[in-house]
């Protein structure tokens, strides 16, 4: 039988904070490191795609499929 | 590299643990007393587990050439229990007597009820009595910003020295009001809950190296003693030196709990061999 919504929920939630906490301290020490040099306009491709992944996360839609989406996001499709 | 665990539940782990952990350079591990996963009923069964704190674990420990101490408390979930815990308390100053008891802890805040923390003061007030570290657990989760302010604003009524109290259990986000206030912090790292590894040593790195321990708490539940090995090679995967990482991994444990004159392991300064032949000519 499938799990409750709230099953997932109870079994799920500390890993998905764990995880979020640790991107939110992954871009704070890009952060600080970008501060740290001379010009503060640090820039790169990935990390455009990490904002976009967070962004897709945030989405109000009813896709259910965001690991799927996220990983076409990172995918090289030219 | 020697590294000292200062927050370790023992009793939980088997002896593979201590055998590992010394393979990596632990040589002294420091054991609070911890609820034991349901609420002890009777006063004489906190008494038994201390003896097996104080007198089996360091015979244990030592069988791998490990260091054993420990704390005596009423742990804040058991706290919740005044008539229980005072009882308790009675007792306490007997094992205050043994060769390896640092101190108080863990005591403090679980659900920051007014029971814990009328068994919360009471035991600060016996450490400072009779002259104990005081080791403060600070609740997980959601709770902790509430707990920690609470720990804070009690012991502000308290004539406690602060260079005596370590707060553990510190984040992010209840970091900086204990460390300013001077009291010494401890991150605990856990593989899901609590603090990861590589955030602690950014806390480092934020907040410098002095009043601040690091540990991995290891006990019953989902829990690694060597999270705490993780982050030494987070640590020095950043560029920092063996000798800074034997400052937080080892030095600052033995300044703290040192202050227990019982903790005889000195902080070490690495020699290189050009020192150690300069100051053989002279």
């Amino acid at each position: 039988m499938m799990q409750t919504a709230l099953q997932v929920l109870d079994r799920e939630y500390l890993e998905a904070r764990c995880s979020l906490l640790e991107i939110a301290a992954a871009l704070d020490r890009i952060d600080r490191a970008s501060d740290e040099e001379e010009s503060n306009d640090f820039n790169d491709s990935r990390l455009d795609l990490l904002n976009q992944a967070i962004a897709l996360l945030t989405e109000k839609s009813h896709l259910p499929n965001r690991s799927e989406r996220m990983l076409l996001l990172f995918s090289d499709l030219d | 590299m020697q590294i000292i665990q200062p927050h370790y539940h023992a009793i939980a782990r088997t002896a593979q643990d201590y055998e590992r952990m010394a393979m990596s350079g632990v040589v002294a591990v420091a054991e609070p007393a911890f609820w034991a996963g349901f609420d002890r009923l009777y006063p004489e069964t906190f008494l038994d587990y201390f003896r097996q704190i104080s007198e089996f674990e360091p015979t244990r420990a030592a069988e791998y050439g490990i260091k054993h101490y420990c704390w005596v408390a009423v742990n804040p979930k058991e706290a919740e229990n005044p008539e229980l815990s005072r009882e308790v308390l009675k007792h306490m100053p007997e094992f205050y007597e043994k060769p390896t008891v640092l101190g108080v802890g863990e005591i403090g805040f679980h659900k920051t009820t007014k029971n814990e923390e009328e068994i919360f003061e009471a035991q600060v007030e016996q450490a400072i009595k009779y002259d104990q570290l005081i080791l403060i657990h600070t609740p997980h989760l959601q709770d902790k910003v509430r707990g920690t302010k609470r720990t804070l604003e009690v012991l502000s009524h308290m004539n406690v020295n602060p260079e005596r109290v370590w707060i553990d259990h510190v984040e992010e986000h209840t970091i900086r009001e204990p460390l300013e206030a001077g009291y010494w912090v401890g991150f605990t790292l856990y593989p899901v809950t609590k603090c990861s590894p590589k955030r602690a040593v950014d806390m480092l790195e934020m907040y410098g190296h002095e009043r601040i321990l690091v540990n991995s708490s290891a006990d019953w539940g989902p829990s690694d003693p060597f999270t705490l090995q993780q982050c030494v090679v987070q640590f020095r995967a950043r560029g920092y030196s063996v000798q800074d990482a034997i400052e937080i991994f080892h030095n600052n444990p033995a300044r703290f709990l040192g202050q227990n004159p019982k903790f005889d392991i000195k902080p070490i300064q690495l020699e290189t061999i050009e020192d150690e032949i300069s100051s053989n000519l002279v």
